[in-house]
């Protein structure tokens, strides 16, 4: 025994909302983040991670709060993403309650952020989230791409060399996300998993295509991810994250239960 | 009304730890965050929390004058619960950040996991920090632990662990390829590694147990 493996449900929030649709019975107000990381946290999330997808810079205070009311009721951990780009945000999100950042854009853009950021409050808290798209063709060795701004842009960096260089500047953790699967629900891309997992040292999080439950103990046992990261088979009622424990837990994981 | 008082030195999250001592004081214990050394002498509670690197944490300490509060907190029977980088803080040397004195409370060091290690039956390379939720092995029976089985699982999250000098302190140990402490104690001081805060119901049970522990065992 040790060392548990962790489901960590994912809520995108806009302007203090919940999107993406929850449906959970007993919640009245199904966009209410407070109430949904509630559910969350009785169900037995791990951890909860927050993605910030307001578009305006001007409502990302709404996030601020929204992590505060959390932080006040939930007493897992929480990660905060999305318009993290300078030293003062991750302070603003770790005074609030945030007990990690993940940063994505800004790190391609200056990796020096991640560094800066690692230094000052430490590599725990800070997350790198990389989103990875397959850019060799069939036959050729295995090749991944980082892509930004929510896989529309590319970048030419190769994603293994990518991940070892923020670890090397101090990423405590790193979220994966496959850009070919997310939202197919096919499953998670488990040789990108698999072989950012065997390129760092640092845990990392597989995210990306989740349909079934079968896929999360795939994540970990072909993908060897420490944690495994879904939206929408959680949002939509399909399972609830107990279930989802069990379920591994019965597949021989190691769990929380 | 008694009072808790959560030593701000500017290092890391607070929030979460006053809000878990909130929950559970459920208005009989006031929960003060502050950075006011006689403010803090002045509690019947002490907790010394503590996130990031130590040499960081150390010198902010030392600044603000809390290495000689804490020392009286310690002195005159006060319970003081030191977590995490704030256990770390406890001993007398770690060799985080080339090497830093600490405190001194209790003898022993703060050791490096290292990038080598593995687990020992499987043989598979281990993460470093060890992050996530891993069972605590209570190693005596102690009022802190009131309620809470044996082998429950709490949130760690952290590189380096206390090594104390002798093994009458520990009050719970941890499996992450080696056998480490996972939280100490000595008459009015008891300090965990993982973060209580973070750790859900057993967590919450431990801040409880905290707000009514008299500093005896």
């Amino acid at each position: 025994m040790g060392l548990a493996k962790r489901i960590i449900p994912c809520l995108d929030v806009d302007n203090g909302r919940v999107v993406k649709g929850v449906k959970f019975v007993e919640i009245r107000d199904a966009g209410d983040p407070v109430e949904i990381a509630r559910r969350y946290d009785a169900e037995g999330a791990d951890e909860i991670t927050f993605l910030d997808i307001t578009a305006s810079h001007h409502d990302r205070e709404t996030m601020v709060h929204v992590v505060e009311q959390v932080a006040s009721q939930v007493f897992i951990p929480l990660t905060v993403g999305g318009g993290i780009r300078k030293v003062e945000d991750v302070r603003r999100m770790l005074n609030a309650g945030a007990d990690k950042v993940a940063i994505n854009t800004a790190a391609v853009h200056n990796p020096e952020f991640v560094r800066e950021a690692a230094e000052k409050f430490g590599s725990q808290c800070i997350v790198v989230a990389i989103d990875a798209k397959k850019v060799s063709g069939e036959g050729e060795p295995n090749r991944w791409e980082i892509f930004t701004h929510g896989g529309r842009k590319a970048t030419g960096i190769d994603a293994i060399e990518w991940a070892k260089k923020m670890v090397a500047y101090g990423a405590g953790e790193i979220l994966l996300t496959s850009m070919d699967r997310d939202g197919t629900k096919i499953g998670f891309d488990l040789e990108l998993t698999r072989a950012i997992c065997e390129a760092v040292t640092v845990p990392v999080i597989a995210s990306g295509g989740v349909g079934n439950l079968e896929h999360l103990v795939d994540g970990v046992k072909e993908g060897h991810a420490d944690a495994v990261l879904a939206a929408s088979i959680f949002h939509f009622g399909e399972y609830s994250i107990e279930q989802a424990k069990r379920h591994m837990a019965a597949a021989g994981i190691e769990m929380r239960l | 009304m008694s009072t808790v008082a959560v030593i701000d030195y500017g290092m890391g999250n607070l929030h979460s730890v006053a809000k878990a001592l909130e929950k559970v004081a459920q208005g009989k214990t006031r929960v003060v965050v502050s950075s006011d050394p006689a403010e803090v002498l002045k509690a019947g509670r002490v907790v010394l929390p503590g996130v990031g690197a130590i040499r960081d944490c150390m010198g902010e300490i030392k600044r603000l004058g809390f290495d000689e509060v804490v020392q009286k907190v310690v002195a005159t029977g006060t319970p003081l619960l030191g977590v995490c980088v704030g256990m770390q803080a406890l001993m007398d040397f770690s060799v985080e950040n080339g090497g830093t004195e600490c405190l001194g409370v209790l003898p022993g060091r703060v050791e490096f996991f290292g990038t080598d290690l593995t687990d020992p039956v499987s043989d598979e390379h281990l993460k470093v920090p060890h992050m996530g939720w891993n069972q605590v092995n209570q190693h005596q029976r102690h009022p802190m632990w009131a309620g809470i089985a044996q082998d429950s699982r709490f949130y760690f999250v952290h590189s380096y662990y206390v090594q104390p000098a002798g093994p009458e302190v520990i009050a719970a140990s941890c499996n992450y390829g080696i056998t480490f402490t996972a939280a100490v104690v000595r008459d009015n001081v008891f300090a965990t590694q993982f973060h209580p805060e973070k750790s859900a119901h057993a967590g919450l049970k431990l801040y409880e147990n905290f707000l009514n522990w008299n500093g005896k065992s």
